[in-house]
């Protein structure tokens, strides 16, 4: 869609009414935001260090809010896109609820608070790192790569890893293999899970104009990709399990979700689009299910982990490798 | 007398400036319980609070 295309589209809109709470609720993502808080909470319950519950849970809120924030960019500059599709037409400001510039407000000023109050609550590395998340996910990759390039989520995907990066810097004030390996495995895992949702939703993007990978690049690239990128993910996925954040109980969910997710990923990958047709994108639907298993099942690892060494000490130390 | 659209407008409002006073309380608790926590057992040495 072009800038005077997305002009028009966002005339279209209409006069906004006056919003209820509900609608500013829903600017916020709270569905992406519930994802951005469990990730962040691992991230600060598996770091060594220990953090005052009331400073944790303060920071862990600045963090769910700036995640919110950039929710609100993204809807204020989607307006157009949203208001095509089936899934997003309904949002506060496509369907007029909101208007683009309160959006736009309510996003710029919630992200300002966040990132100050996060400087004030832990440290000014952790605050850096909302910020740069904030600014990647509304101006990387909302306003410029979605619209601009296939890869749009392979590079977008960054924004959605830095959670758990936040919280660890929270707790220990730095940046460290640890948390490195928890970024990676959400950024690894965010295009075979996008992309499982861009085959069968595949009309949608192609209306909007949103150049996903099926759209761009066809469905057998996709395909090929979403198997590549899972190999690369469960590759990554299981070194935390050696590092000081891991320990048996995570190994033991590694090789379980990473065996179900490859066996789904080469479900998808070895089956062309008249497979899928036929019965109606079963095995992509189930992917798309099966990757967001897969998160919530290791880092809940993480954080069974964190307990157990709560309780008993360094009891996994003699499977640390790095 | 106010019509059915103006009833429904001042409830919308209502709902939302209940919802704005409930999140600047909560805020202003999440500072104060923060401060309390920070300053610790240090009140009365400030030079000693870890910020």
């Amino acid at each position: 869609m072009t800038t005077l295309e997305r002009t028009d589209a966002l005339d279209a809109l209409g006069t906004a009414h006056d919003a209820g709470p509900r609608d500013y609720w829903a600017l916020l993502k709270p569905r992406v935001m519930s994802l951005v808080v469990f990730t962040a909470l691992i991230g600060l319950a598996a770091a060594p260090t220990g953090v005052h519950p009331v400073v944790a849970f303060a920071s862990i809120l600045c963090i769910a809010v700036g995640a919110g924030a950039s929710g609100a960019l993204n809807m204020w500059w989607d307006a157009d896109i949203d208001a095509v599709m089936a899934r997003t037409r309904n949002r506060p400001v496509p369907s007029g609820r909101v208007s683009p510039e309160e959006a736009l407000g309510f996003g710029l000023g919630l992200s300002v608070l966040a990132v100050t109050m996060l400087a004030v609550f832990a440290n000014f590395l952790a605050a850096g790192l909302l910020a740069f998340t904030i600014f990647f996910y509304a101006v990387i990759y909302t306003m410029w790569l979605k619209r601009s390039t296939p890869q749009n989520i392979v590079i977008g995907g960054a924004a959605g890893a830095f959670p758990p990066m936040i919280g660890w810097a929270v707790a220990t004030g730095g940046v460290s293999v640890e948390s490195i390996l928890m970024f990676l495995v959400i950024f690894l895992w965010t295009p075979p899970h996008f992309w499982a949702l861009a085959l069968f939703r595949n009309d949608d993007y192609r209306d909007a104009g949103v150049p996903m990978l099926p759209v761009a690049a066809g469905e057998k690239t996709t395909r090929a990709q979403i198997w590549l990128y899972s190999i690369a993910l469960v590759l990554i996925a299981f070194a935390p399990a050696f590092t000081q954040i891991g320990g048996p109980v995570y190994l033991a969910a590694a090789i379980w979700f990473n065996v179900s997710f490859l066996s789904a990923a080469w479900r998808v990958a070895r089956r062309d689009e008249v497979a899928a047709a036929a019965d109606r994108h079963r095995a992509e639907k189930k992917m798309f299910g099966v990757s967001i298993v897969y998160l919530f099942a290791l880092f809940s690892a993480l954080g069974i982990e964190a307990v157990l060494r709560a309780v008993f000490g360094d009891y996994a130390a003699w499977l640390v490798l790095f | 007398m106010t019509s059915p659209e103006e009833h429904e407008l001042h409830k919308r409002r209502k709902a939302r400036n209940y919802a704005l006073l409930a999140v600047l309380a909560g805020f202003v608790l999440l500072i104060f319980a923060v401060t309390i926590v920070k300053l610790g057992g240090h009140a009365g040495n400030p030079s000693a609070i870890a910020w």
